[in-house]
Formats: structure tokens, C-alpha cells, sequence
């Protein structure tokens, strides 16, 4: 696919991320946007985490923005934001040749393997908030991590039935590998050069600046404590409405999903503002993680989930 | 004879894996190919992080055929039991049985069966799905459509491929055909990921291994590992460096590639600011690389690394190294700044300036801030123990009373004490846990604590392990005490005490510690009443609880001991002398148990101590036959019913020695109470020859008893000698 030079994927960040676009279009993905709610990885994306739940195929691909409020550093670190994008694959089932695509895709975005050492490196993944756990490997090129590579065995505390293969790309370190910058703020977003040139620190250099003060200074805590406990009760409510009974489809599964992931956010911004005890922090977990796995049985009772009603 | 090869070709197997997972194979292969019959003359196993492969040479083709006789019943027996014993040995009619005669059963039916034996194809062939189906790896995954239904193959990652060939060396081999989960075994296989992706047939090891490593795959891992020793150790004394050795990092670097490829790496001098084992445990934990120090250096490094590529790349490696360099830097730039931050003031000092007083802390310096912190966080240290600022506290109490045992000034050891936790709040330590104390010395040099506080920040947590070194510096030793008493003393409070094959505390470690500090430093240390008073500090008041606690752990403590002294080559039997009757659990100090034990040691090892344990072992069973008997016994020995010189040479021999033998012990040289003792040998032996115990005479006899129990008391004041053995 030819595109103009300033959307090569060495070029600009958004070449990059159209790139993979048409790489895992090609592959029969279904190119979904974000998810338009805070959460801390692409696998929260509902099309991720409840779809690798039930028998029915899926393939999707996707940039989800992610924000991790602890590792903000007031724009003053190179490597390190509290929130970047994700790219994330889903396939399910994997398909066996899941290792060639995703070489397939680094090739695409112009890493060419003879010429760079790319490693599969032993990596057991876990998002004990989501219940979650594969195996797969960190992806490693020249010894930097830039995609995590997963295949699912268990989401929502469920065994996956089938499996799916999850990847994620790290798209600023990716970016920066390919553009050969040392300072994430100095990426070239758009490809253009002098007075058109925007760079990721013109995007957002400022937000990581006001939202560290944020995370770490200003939010209310006492305001995100009730968030919580509102979503947690939001979530289970929601799931109690829904609920026709033994053999009967399940009615609103996805909005009491959501409030699972506004009580996760809100504990992540807790965290950061460390006003949860480190046996606390246990606890919330477990907490989130239970609204979660509700969520994911629910799912199962719904078409998407591969749920056939009984005759009546 | 035919040779079988196999390869089991999987996605990227975890290094840490393979070297188990290919023993596996080959221990597994062995033990079916046994089991049905066959013989085989060697077998090796191979592996990469791709694959695992297994070379038997010499498999039997045939397993020999099995004949079997199956005893029937009567040939007077009933149709029916006739019919089901000809069914039950696949007999067709009473004419192919044969007829045995016996004495007592009379003439009964016997079938001789031949149970042919299986050719060595088919015999792989059955064994093999189960070998990959139930394949002990330690964590294992499903995938790709087949995981939609319950029961299908499970594998460390996805299994790709599998190679099944048998044949003698003369003729081409043949593929031994089974099924797995749909995967069938064949003769092909891929090379190198990027080298050599295409397929490659082939047919006996010799082939596969040729042509594997012309498809740039080195499939013995000691060989990846020579040439990456070798190659790394040359690049690094090119370029003037030396490489800094590292066996566990090679073991897992091996495992990681298939076409070992050395390359170099730099980063700025800068960096070399950062600690020596910061930088190394950086590099090496996060890139897998290797470190060099400057040509005849011992502890500081140079600016070069090695790393390990799994290609030739096309510039030669350059973009791969400036890669590797440029993720050094980055990682190097996070322990440069947790180097700093960790000797900067914490945000927020007011907040700490509580814990400050509790624990006398001078809240301009780095390392005090660190502990007020720990203690204002209140980390928990355990659930039912309480918070790290209570373990401190407690840790620095007992330190001080600790001190004047050992020789140590109280008020630096409880400085010691104190800061011996900060560097849990430090940023590198919480980067790389293992650096815990090691960091703390440094971060305490650095803020001009007195030389033996900082030593002990470090020191309190050794010894780690039976060879690891035990500290000698007083101050060091109150603080390693006071840390391990603390914890055993904690978790023996609370019930948590290791079980055979848990002890996730570390606890066995820790009484090992305290024994082996105490035992090298020369210190008589009371545990039992320290831990005692020590058990106050978790809250136990009920003092009959705190006694059956104490005697628990002391009980432990002593089991731990008994293992160092058998170590030793003391024998259980000595041991058992000794401890059972003034062991810890009685509240002896370690050193005397250990001196007693050495003595006793001694004197049987000498030949004085085994004649004088025969007598006293003669004395003690004709005492306790007559105690049995309900013989009569004097009180005490009275010199005038003596009738032969020897008893009386005996008696005055009793009192000299059970004399120079008790004060021996209350100066608690235990060598001097056993020479002491070992004096009644003589005086014993003569006893024994010219006189008989049990005299006619009831007085006589009562008198000489009485006697007997002297010597068996004389020499139970140092270890009950009726529980050694010979």
C-alpha cells in the first residue's frame, strides 16, 4: 500500500498507526476506534476482554489510549507517561501462524529482521484486576520491549473457549524506535517538517504537565472513594436488573461493564495518590476483579457471548 | 541396530524451561521404549529455544516375544468354567490347551500363550501421544481453534512440529507415524527464524544436526554456550575490557538464541557514578547483557557491555548494538536518578517528623528520612505482625539488650539497628529487592554513620546461607540477632513454623544464623529465656503459654543444631547424650551445649573414653537389673563394708574426680570435667575384674550397688552415657 512519505511509518507517529491499520485490516480485523472511557490497557476495551469470552470467532484491531496515573512524571522524563497509546489485536481463535503476522506487521512498519534482533522473551501475563492470565512472550527488538504478545487462557476468572492470541504494541517506543528519537516529546506526530512538523510533546507535553499535578496533587480523594463505590454498586445493580433468570439471556451486560472499569480507574487514581494502604490495595483489587468476573458470566448469557436462548 | 530421532518443534519455549523439559524427554522416551520391551545403547538430548530433540542410538527392533502359561481350572470342571477359561487365554477349543497333572488337584487345563512381540515403530508410535500429551512442563497453554473444546493439547507454547525417524545406520530411515492434536509426526522441520525459514527434510541425527546448523541453528546448547563465552570474552579484551563472568546469565542467554552472535555495547562514563552491582543487576536483569570492568580491575566497571544476538545481521550488528546501547542508557538514566533521589531530602518532611522521634531519627539525612518514612507508611511486614516501624522498634530494642553479651557498644548498635530497614523506602532496593542491605551500607557511608553502623546495615542480614559469610563485627552481630530472633521469635508467636517442605520465612535460614553466629563468634547465648522475654514484645503475657511457645522454638533451634553438629561428624548418639538432658529446650546457652558436645565428642574418640563408657555402661545395666529386681541399694557407700583394695581405690578415685569434674563444670570447661571423668577408668576396670557385684553378703552387695550408682552419676553430671551406642 503506498502512502504519502510523510505518513511512512518512520515518519510520523499517525503513519505508524495507519500502517497497522491496513496490516491487520488485510487480516480480516474489524479496525474499532477506542473505547471512550478511562482505562488502564487496550485489553480493557470491551471488544477485547468480554469478546475473548464464549465460542464465537472475532478479529479486531485498535489504538486504545491508556492512562496509568502513577507513572506520570510532569512531561520531564523521555520514556515514561501517564497516558500513551496502545495498539491492540484481538484474534480468535489464534490462528497458527500468529508469531508470522506479527512479524509480518514489524516488517510493515519497517523492521526488517535481518537487520534488527527480534526475541521472543518468556513473559506470563496477568491483569489480576481483569482476572486474567496467558502466556506468551515480551516481543524484543535490539533489547527494547515494544509488543506484549498473549495467548488467553482465562479472562474474567473464565477459561478462554477458544483461545485468543492478544497483541499489544507499545506505539510511542515503537515510534520512537522507527524514528530514532531519544525523547518521546521530540516524536514527529504528523510527518510534516518545519513550520508544519507537530510533535507528540505539541499534543501533549502540556496534558502530561497538568495531569500529573492532577494525579498526583489535586484530585479529590474523598470524591474518588465515592466514585468507586458508586460504580461498584452502579455495576452490580445494573447486572441485578439484567438478569432474567436460569437459561435466559442477560439485558445489560456492557453498562455495568463500564462501571467496572470507572471503579478501576478510580482506584488506579487512588493509588497514585497514595492514599491506599499496601493491605488495602489487595483488597480493592479483588474488588474490581469481582465486578469483572459478574460481568464476564453475564456475558456468556448474551448473543455476543455465544448464548442461545432455551425454548420457551 | 536402528537409531531413533525426534524433535518436538514449539513457539518460543522459556529458557529457564528447556534444559529440564529436554531431560524430560529423553527420561521419558527411555523409560516407554524400556517398559515394552526394547533395549537401547545410549540416548542425548538436545535442545533450543525452539526445539527439543532426543538422539537414541541402538533401539532393539523388535521387542522379544512373551510366553505365558495360564493355569485353568480342573479338566473335571463344569462346561461353564471350562468355556470362560478357554475365552479369558483367547483359546478357541479345549484341543489347543494343554493338560498339567498335579499330586493334589489332580489333571488341570494350562494355556500356553505367546504374546508376540512388537515390532519398535509401533511401539513409538503408541507411546508417544501420551509422552507429548501428559509432558511435565511446569505451567502449560492451550491455543488456536482445538481449545474450544475441553481436553485438547496442552504445551508450554504452541507445538508447531514434530520429526519421528527410525532406522539403521545403512538403510534411509522411516517416519514413525502418530497424531497429536492434529499435528503428525514427519521428517521436516525449519531452521532459523530468519536465516533459514523454509522447510528442511531430513532423515538419522548426523543429517539434522548438519543441516540444521547449515540452517543457522547450533542445536547443542553447551556449544551456544562456549561460543558465546568465548566470543564475548575475546570482544571484550579487543577492546581493552574484561568480561565480568556471570554462568546463571550465560545458562539463560543460551536459551534464547539459536545462532549466537556477540556484540558490543557502550554507554557514557557518566553512568559509572551508579554503583558497580546497580549497574550490573540493571543491565543484566532488564537486556540480558553482559558487563566488563577495565583489564585487571576488581570492583568498578568500564563502560562497554556484551550482548548476544540471535542473527547476522546485515551492517554487521551495528543497528543492533546502537539499539541495545540506546535501551542501556534509558535504564541506566532510571538507576542514575534512583541513585540520586535516594540521597535527596523526601517531599514532605514534616509529616515524618512523629516516627522521627520514635526512633531518634535526624531528619536531615537521607537514610534517617528513609526509616521515618517506612515507619509514617506503616508497611505492613506481615498481617498478624504488624507494621515494619513495630518490627524496627522491636529489633532495636532487643539489639541493645543484646549488646553487653556480645561486646558491643549499646547506643551504635542501636543506630545499627535502626537504620537497619531504611533502604526498603529506597528506590533502588525497590527496583532490585536483592540489594537490600548492600544499599543501605552505602546510602549510610554516605550520610558519615561510625564505619561498624553502616557495616552492620548491610551485615545483619548475613549469614544467608550455610557458606555465607557470619559477621564478627560486635555491633553487626547484636543486629543480626536481634533481626533473626525477632522473626522467629514473630512466627513462632503466631503459630506460622515451617512445615517439611514449606518454610516460605526463611525461618530454617534464620536459626541456622543465630546457631552459626553464636557458635563462630564464641558467644554463650541463652535463647531459650531470650526468647522468652522476647515473646513479651507480640503481646504473650500468659506466661504458661509464652513457656510451651519457647520450648517449641527452642526445640526448633535445637533440631538445627543437631543438624550442624552431625555436619561436623558428631554422631546422633552423642548428640542425643547431651541435648537430652542439657539441650536448649533446658535453657542451656548454645556455646556450652556445643563445648559439652565437642568434649564428649573427644573423649570417646580417644581410647580412655571408650573403656570408661564400657564401665560406666556395665555399672549402669547391672544397676538397673537390680533396680528391676527390687535389689536393695545402700543410701550411700560406706568405706567399711569394703572387702577388696579396688573398691576402695575406686571410691577415693570417685570423689577426687566427681570433685575436679564439677568444678570443671560450674567454670564450664567441659574438655577438663571429661578428663576429670576420664580418670575413673582405670580405678573402674580393676573394679570390674577383681570383684563381684553381687556378693552373698546383702550389706556387701548394697554396698557395692551404691557404688555403681556414683560412677553412673559421676558421669551423667556431663551426658547420660546410657544413650550412646557401643
Amino acid at each position: 500500500m503506498s502512502r504519502p512519505a510523510h505518513l511512512d511509518p518512520t515518519r510520523s507517529f499517525q503513519g505508524l498507526i495507519l500502517t497497522l491499520h491496513d496490516f491487520w485490516a488485510a487480516q480480516g480485523c474489524a479496525i474499532l476506534q477506542p473505547y471512550d472511557m478511562e482505562v488502564g490497557a487496550g485489553t480493557f476495551h470491551p471488544a477485547t476482554t468480554l469478546r475473548a469470552l464464549g465460542p464465537k470467532p472475532w478479529r479486531a484491531a485498535y489504538v486504545q489510549p491508556s492512562r496509568r496515573p502513577k507513572d506520570g512524571r510532569y512531561g520531564e522524563n523521555p520514556n515514561r507517561l501517564q497516558h500513551y497509546y496502545q495498539y491492540q489485536v484481538i484474534l480468535k481463535p489464534n490462528p497458527s501462524n500468529l508469531q508470522e503476522l506479527y512479524l509480518g506487521s514489524l516488517a510493515a512498519i519497517g523492521i526488517d529482521p535481518l537487520l534488527h534482533d527480534i526475541r521472543f522473551v518468556e513473559d506470563d501475563w496477568e491483569s489480576p484486576t481483569l482476572g486474567a492470565w496467558g502466556l506468551g512472550w515480551e516481543c524484543w527488538c535490539d533489547g527494547m520491549e515494544v509488543s506484549q504478545f498473549t495467548y488467553f487462557q482465562q479472562v474474567c476468572g473464565i477459561e478462554c473457549a477458544p483461545v485468543s492470541g492478544e497483541l499489544t504494541y507499545g506505539l510511542e517506543r515503537l515510534a520512537m524506535y522507527v524514528q530514532n528519537v531519544d525523547n518521546v516529546y521530540d516524536l514527529n506526530f504528523n510527518g510534516g517538517e518545519g513550520d508544519e512538523k507537530v510533535s507528540y510533546g505539541d499534543v501533549f507535553l502540556q496534558a502530561e504537565q497538568e495531569y500529573s499535578r492532577h494525579n498526583f496533587e489535586y484530585a479529590d480523594t474523598a470524591i474518588l472513594f465515592r466514585h468507586f463505590e458508586d460504580a461498584e454498586k452502579e455495576c452490580r445493580a445494573l447486572l441485578a436488573s439484567g438478569t432474567r433468570g436460569e437459561g435466559q439471556r442477560h439485558l445489560v451486560v456492557l453498562p455495568a461493564y463500564d462501571q467496572a472499569i470507572k471503579a478501576s480507574h478510580a482506584f488506579n487514581l487512588l493509588d497514585a495518590r497514595g492514599v491506599i494502604s499496601v493491605t488495602e490495595r489487595q483488597s480493592y483489587i479483588l474488588r474490581v476483579r469481582n465486578l469483572a468476573k459478574a460481568c464476564g458470566e453475564a456475558f456468556l448469557l448474551t448473543d455476543a457471548g455465544g448464548f442461545v436462548a432455551q425454548a420457551a | 541396530m536402528p537409531d531413533l530421532l525426534l524433535e518436538l518443534r514449539s513457539e518460543e519455549i522459556p529458557a529457564r524451561m528447556q534444559r529440564k523439559a529436554a531431560g524430560d524427554l529423553r527420561k521419558l522416551v527411555t523409560d516407554a521404549l524400556v517398559e515394552a520391551g526394547l533395549t537401547y545403547e545410549g540416548a542425548q538430548e538436545y535442545w533450543t529455544p525452539r526445539r527439543l530433540a532426543l538422539d537414541i542410538r541402538g533401539v532393539s527392533a523388535r521387542s522379544r516375544d512373551v510366553r505365558e502359561e495360564v493355569k485353568g481350572p480342573s479338566t473335571k470342571a463344569p462346561e461353564a468354567a471350562i468355556q470362560g477359561f478357554l475365552r479369558k487365554a483367547g483359546l478357541s477349543s479345549v484341543a489347543e490347551a494343554h493338560v498339567h497333572s498335579d499330586p493334589k488337584k489332580g489333571d488341570f487345563f494350562v494355556a500356553h500363550t505367546v504374546k508376540p512381540g512388537r515390532g519398535a515403530e509401533e511401539i513409538i508410535a503408541s507411546a508417544m501421544p501420551g509422552i507429548i500429551r501428559d509432558f511435565p512442563w511446569p505451567k502449560s497453554m492451550r491455543w488456536g481453534g482445538a481449545s474450544a473444546k475441553p481436553g485438547s493439547l496442552r504445551w508450554v507454547r504452541p507445538l508447531q512440529s514434530i520429526i519421528c525417524t527410525f532406522g539403521p545406520e545403512t538403510e534411509e530411515p522411516v517416519v514413525v507415524d502418530f497424531e497429536v492434536s492434529g499435528i503428525r509426526s514427519g521428517n521436516k522441520t525449519v531452521g532459523h527464524r530468519f536465516h533459514a525459514p523454509e522447510e528442511i527434510t531430513v532423515k538419522r541425527f548426523e543429517d539434522y544436526a548438519a543441516k540444521l546448523e547449515a540452517a543457522k541453528v547450533v542445536l547443542d546448547a553447551e556449544r551456544r554456550k562456549e561460543i558465546i563465552r568465548t566470543d564475548a570474552a575475546n570482544l571484550a579484551f579487543a577492546n581493552g575490557t574484561e568480561l565480568v563472568a556471570d554462568e546463571a546469565l550465560l545458562e539463560e542467554v543460551s536459551g534464547l538464541v539459536e545462532w549466537p552472535v556477540v556484540l558490543l555495547g557502550a554507554f557514557e562514563e557518566d553512568f559509572l557514578q551508579i554503583p558497580a552491582e546497580v549497574i550490573r543487576l540493571t543491565i543484566r536483569a532488564n537486556q540480558k547483557c553482559f558487563v566488563t570492568r577495565p583489564a585487571g580491575a576488581s570492583d568498578t566497571l568500564a563502560p562497554r557491555f556484551v550482548l548476544t544476538s540471535n542473527i547476522e545481521a546485515k551492517d554487521g550488528g551495528e543497528e543492533i548494538a546502537r539499539g541495545n546501547g540506546k535501551v542501556v542508557r534509558a535504564r541506566l538514566s532510571d538507576a542514575l536518578y534512583f541513585w540520586k533521589t535516594d540521597q535527596a531530602d523526601l517531599p514532605d518532611l514534616a509529616q515524618l517528623e512523629a516516627s522521627a522521634e520514635k526512633f531518634k531519627l535526624d531528619l536531615q539525612k537521607p537514610l534517617d528520612q528513609r526509616m521515618a518514612r517506612l515507619d509514617h507508611l506503616n508497611v505492613t511486614f506481615h498481617a498478624k505482625l504488624g507494621t515494619q516501624g513495630e518490627r524496627v522498634s522491636r529489633i532495636m530494642r532487643l539489639a541493645r539488650e543484646l549488646a553487653p553479651l556480645v561486646g558491643a557498644d549499646p547506643d551504635l548498635t542501636e543506630r545499627a539497628a535502626v537504620l537497619a530497614k531504611a533502604d526498603l523506602q529506597t528506590e533502588v532496593v525497590g527496583e532490585f529487592p536483592e540489594l537490600q542491605g548492600a544499599m543501605g551500607r552505602k546510602y549510610a557511608a554516605l550520610q558519615g554513620e561510625q564505619a561498624s553502623v553502616a557495616q552492620a546495615v548491610e551485615d545483619h542480614y548475613k549469614p544467608q546461607g550455610p557458606s555465607d559469610r557470619v559477621p564478627s563485627d560486635p555491633v553487626s552481630i547484636a543486629v543480626a540477632l536481634a533481626d533473626k530472633l525477632d522473626t522467629l521469635v514473630g512466627f513462632w508467636a503466631i503459630d506460622e513454623k515451617p512445615t517439611g517442605s514449606k518454610d516460605p520465612y526463611a525461618l530454617r535460614r534464620a536459626a541456622l544464623g543465630v546457631l552459626r553466629i553464636a557458635i563462630e563468634n564464641n558467644i554463650d547465648l541463652p535463647l531459650n529465656g531470650l526468647i522468652e522475654e522476647h515473646l513479651e514484645k507480640f503481646g504473650l503475657t500468659d506466661i504458661a503459654n509464652r513457656n510451651s511457645v519457647a520450648s517449641s522454638l527452642s526445640r526448633f533451634l535445637e533440631e538445627r543444631l543437631e543438624v550442624v553438629l552431625r555436619d561436623r561428624g558428631v554422631a546422633a548418639d552423642r548428640l542425643a547424650a547431651v541435648l537430652d538432658l542439657t539441650g536448649l529446650v533446658q535453657g542451656h546457652p548454645v556455646l556450652r551445649v556445643v563445648r559439652r558436645v565437642q568434649a564428649l565428642h573427644e573423649l570417646l574418640n580417644a581410647e580412655v573414653g571408650t573403656n570408661l563408657l564400657a564401665g560406666t555402661k556395665r555399672a549402669a545395666n547391672i544397676l538397673a537389673a537390680e533396680e528391676k529386681k527390687g535389689t536393695a541399694i545402700a543410701e550411700a557407700v560406706d568405706p567399711s563394708l569394703f572387702r577388696d583394695e579396688t573398691e576402695g581405690k575406686l571410691f577415693e578415685a570417685m570423689n577426687r574426680s566427681e570433685r575436679e569434674a564439677a568444678q570443671a563444670i560450674q567454670a564450664e570447661d567441659f574438655s577438663l570435667a571429661m578428663r576429670a571423668l576420664s580418670t575413673l577408668r582405670e580405678p573402674v576396670d580393676s573394679f570390674f575384674e577383681r570383684v563381684l557385684v553381687n556378693d552373698e553378703d546383702a550389706a556387701v552387695r548394697a554396698n557395692r550397688l551404691a557404688l555403681l550408682a556414683r560412677i553412673r552419676a559421676a558421669t551423667g553430671a556431663v551426658a547420660d552415657f546410657s544413650k550412646i551406642a557401643g
